[in-house]
């Protein structure tokens, strides 16, 4: 198994899944997200895209959350390499 | 039982994250209507209701839903403040019971402050089908405050519910709270800040908002110039607190989270890991890059095919109905010698106008609604805003805004209110003012009249309805890219501010209660029609009746009114007789057709018409051609928004200027757009 790369949540593929590492440091995006209770540690599944490409539909603690990518590529993200 | 609580009253409050139902538990136990939906920011208001338990009243007040108590958006707001201001003597927490563990986040916050909490698990039938199993007794265990299992749509557990609520305030269960959950320096910055707020109930809570820098800002709005020593202190030693600890705001919310994850972990096991497979198999086809922008538009061509199809029955139904009546009216008119005013101004003016709405209008509304309503109890709602948001992105604004539009096509004035889930004020502002782009129901059956007659009217039936829901899905389709242009060109030339970041829940699927839902919204729309029709088409109808029949100078002040606008009316494609009726219909977008008609046949080339198709004929002999269909057709569209919505757009934007924008801007587009039609067709005819 490789080394856990760290990626940003953007490029993150449909059907992969990560953890969280570091939120945005937008205070109001990062207190929304923790709100819906993402934080470091958090498991975070990529898994719709929509018809124009962006927004993307994650899957985190029990909810299809939608978030574009310019908001994404702040979220970094631990997958472990190849499964 | 044996205490009785004479002259009892209590507020309570339903707090929740957004889409957990709980203004469905609001209208299960007040018996109230409110209107719900699968989706987040379906309420933006407070509203209130009462409920009797126990021989006591309680007063319930319905919030939006909120995942913070500090606000990002002006609905979260209203909910912010009531939660930490104004709980009343109790404060009942709704959640989703098939998503707990983001539900908790919220509880826990809201359990710090008070004691007098009940938690609501709500949708437990929907849980146990997905197998989720919830420990109650350990979750109230956990949380320190009585927990009920309800189903507020089959309105089981509610009893439960009340009595739970009916200790709490009676003080027969005391809530508690369970401390030590957050790490040593938060423990110590808010301990030292408590130590300030000697006295008060909610020291606690308090002291951990005030670690949090958006929050002490909220806090110290509200609490302004009547704050106390203490108090200031403690803002004061907060304030350096955080400047020492950066991070600690995070932090709290950090602990929070893993404690809620620790919580959720003990009282939940799920029977079957995998019980959202099916919705991701239902949004792989609604929302995917083949299929889902072609369903969305298939969808709402159904939904305007089953319209247009169901609309026609009634409508020759009604309409027969009220030429009988009018036979009668006319004979009794007779009989007790009435003469020829008041003849004229009550039947031909008042009732026939009346007569005309709730024949040519009603039907179409009172089908579409429905059947609109269904897709939104569904969760169809934020999978359009979901699709659409890439359009949305590339001009310059929020994906929400498609939500707020969609609520547009129900009611201009409620996309209007709805425009309050839209955090940032720009695009707030924006998703106002191109709210009135899209055509609220109060508008269709004006175009599918003149769909079905003009445009489609020569293809033969089975096809013809179908071939008239594909042009209203263009003419739509058309409206959207417009405000999309408007929009975009707005949000260039606004200064940029900071843009929202766009976050939308996408909430499970739901199958709707289809026909408590059809039924109910069918009766609801339909009583809404009757009585707008009545405040307002009879006095308009009475007002054109008066208008047709006072003369100066030879012609009467209609045809004077109208051959004033007949000019420029010329220029867009339309006739002075049909841009006065949208400028006489400014009160209601229902009443334009109607009035149209009515000085159509106050003008005397024709009296009545038995149908759709005889509608025709009346306008093609008042010199209607295909261009003056196609131009109506656009202007019902894009033209300025009807009074209610304008009352509204002023009372959410609360500035004059972008109201008169607003009613300005899609005019001006109605125009222009008319002008080409009108051009093209001059030059191809």
């Amino acid at each position: 198994m490789k080394q856990s790369p760290l990626i940003t949540l953007d490029e993150l593929d449909i059907g992969q899944s990560g953890l969280v590492c570091s939120l945005p440091h937008k205070a109001e995006l990062k207190r929304r997200l923790m709100a819906l209770g993402m934080i470091a540690g958090t498991r975070i599944t990529a898994v719709n895209k929509s018809p124009c490409g962006d927004p993307t539909a994650y899957f985190f603690r029990g909810a299809l959350i939608a978030l574009r990518r310019k908001d994404a590529k702040n979220i970094t993200v631990a997958v472990s390499g190849i499964q | 039982m044996l205490d009785k609580c004479v002259n009892g009253k209590y507020d309570i409050l339903l707090a929740g994250n957004p889409n957990v139902g709980k203004s469905t538990v609001f209208n299960a136990l007040t018996r109230s209507n409110r209107h719900t939906g699968n989706w987040s920011g379906k309420t933006v208001d407070a509203a209130q209701g009462s409920c009797r338990f126990n021989s006591c009243e309680f007063i319930l007040t319905d919030i939006p839903g909120t995942y913070s108590q500090t606000a990002v958006s002006p609905d979260e707001e209203v909910a912010g403040k009531h939660i930490l201001y104004d709980r009343g003597d109790c404060i009942v927490i709704v959640v989703d019971g098939t998503s707990l563990e983001r539900n908790l986040n919220l509880v826990l916050r809201i359990s710090e402050s008070t004691n007098k909490a009940v938690l609501c698990v709500n949708m437990m039938d929907e849980a146990r089908k997905k197998k989720i199993y919830i420990d109650t007794d350990e979750l109230s265990l956990q949380l320190g405050m009585p927990v009920v299992p309800v189903s507020a749509r089959s309105k089981k557990g509610l009893d439960e519910l009340m009595q739970a609520v009916y200790d709490v305030v009676t003080g027969k269960r005391k809530c508690f709270t369970i401390k030590h959950r957050y790490d040593e320096d938060i423990e110590k910055a808010a301990q030292g800040i408590e130590a300030e707020l000697n006295g008060r109930d909610d020291k606690r809570a308090l002291s951990l908002m005030l670690l949090d820098r958006q929050e002490r800002k909220s806090l110290s709005e509200h609490f302004g110039i009547c704050s106390t020593d203490e108090l200031k202190s403690a803002f004061e030693n907060a304030d350096a607190l955080t400047e020492r600890y950066n991070d600690i705001s995070d932090r709290i919310n950090e602990c929070t989270v893993k404690e809620c994850e620790r919580i959720y972990k003990l009282c939940v096991s799920l029977g079957n890991e995998n019980y959202r497979q099916n919705d991701r198999k239902i949004d792989k086809i609604l929302t995917s890059g083949k299929t889902g922008i072609p369903i969305m538009l298939l969808l709402f061509m159904l939904i305007f095919y089953i319209t247009m199809v169901g609309a026609n029955y009634p409508s020759e139904w009604l309409k027969s109905l009220f030429d009988i009546i009018e036979v009668w009216l006319r004979e009794l008119f007779v009989k007790y010698g009435a003469d020829s005013f008041w003849t004229g101004l009550i039947i031909d003016g008042m009732y026939g106008t009346l007569a005309s709405v709730i024949s040519v209008m009603l039907p179409p509304m009172a089908i579409f609604f429905p059947l609109f309503t269904l897709l939104e109890d569904l969760g169809y709602l934020p999978r359009v805003a979901f699709n659409l948001d890439g359009f949305f992105c590339k001009a310059g604004t929020n994906g929400k805004q498609a939500l707020t539009m969609m609520m547009g096509f129900g009611c201009n004035a409620c996309g209007v209110t709805g425009c309050r889930i839209i955090g940032a004020e720009r695009e707030r502002k924006l998703a106002v003012l191109t709210n009135n782009f899209s055509p609220c129901n109060g508008r269709f059956p004006t175009m599918i009249a003149l769909i079905s007659t003009f445009i489609v009217g020569s293809v033969p039936q089975p096809f013809r309805s179908f071939c008239g829901a594909g042009i209203l899905v263009g003419v739509i389709a058309l409206s959207i890219i417009l405000s999309l242009l408007v929009t975009k060109l707005f949000s260039v030339i606004m200064t940029k501010s900071n843009a929202e970041s766009f976050i939308l829940e996408l909430p499970p699927y739901r199958k709707p209660q289809i026909v408590k839902t059809l039924v109910r919204s069918l009766f609801d729309k339909t009583a809404k029609v009757l009585a707008r029709a009545v405040i307002v088409a009879i006095p308009a109808g009475a007002l054109i009746w008066l208008l047709a029949n006072i003369s100066i100078g030879g012609s009467s002040l209609i045809e004077s009114f109208t051959s004033v606008l007949e000019p420029f009316a010329g220029v867009i494609g339309l006739d002075g007789v049909i841009l006065a009726a949208f400028i006489l219909g400014f009160p209601a977008n229902e009443i334009v057709f109607p009035i149209a008609l009515m000085i159509y046949s106050s003008s005397g080339s024709m009296t009545d018409y038995e149908s759709l198709s005889e509608l025709h004929n009346i306008l093609i002999s008042n010199g209607w051609t295909i261009i003056t269909a196609i131009c109506a057709l656009i202007f019902t569209v894009m033209h300025f928004p009807c009074s209610t919505t304008c009352i509204t757009i002023y009372k959410e934007t609360k500035n004059l200027k972008w109201t008169i924008l607003s009613v300005i801007v899609p005019t001006l587009c109605g125009i222009i757009c008319c002008m080409i039609v009108n051009l093209l067709g001059q030059i191809f005819a």
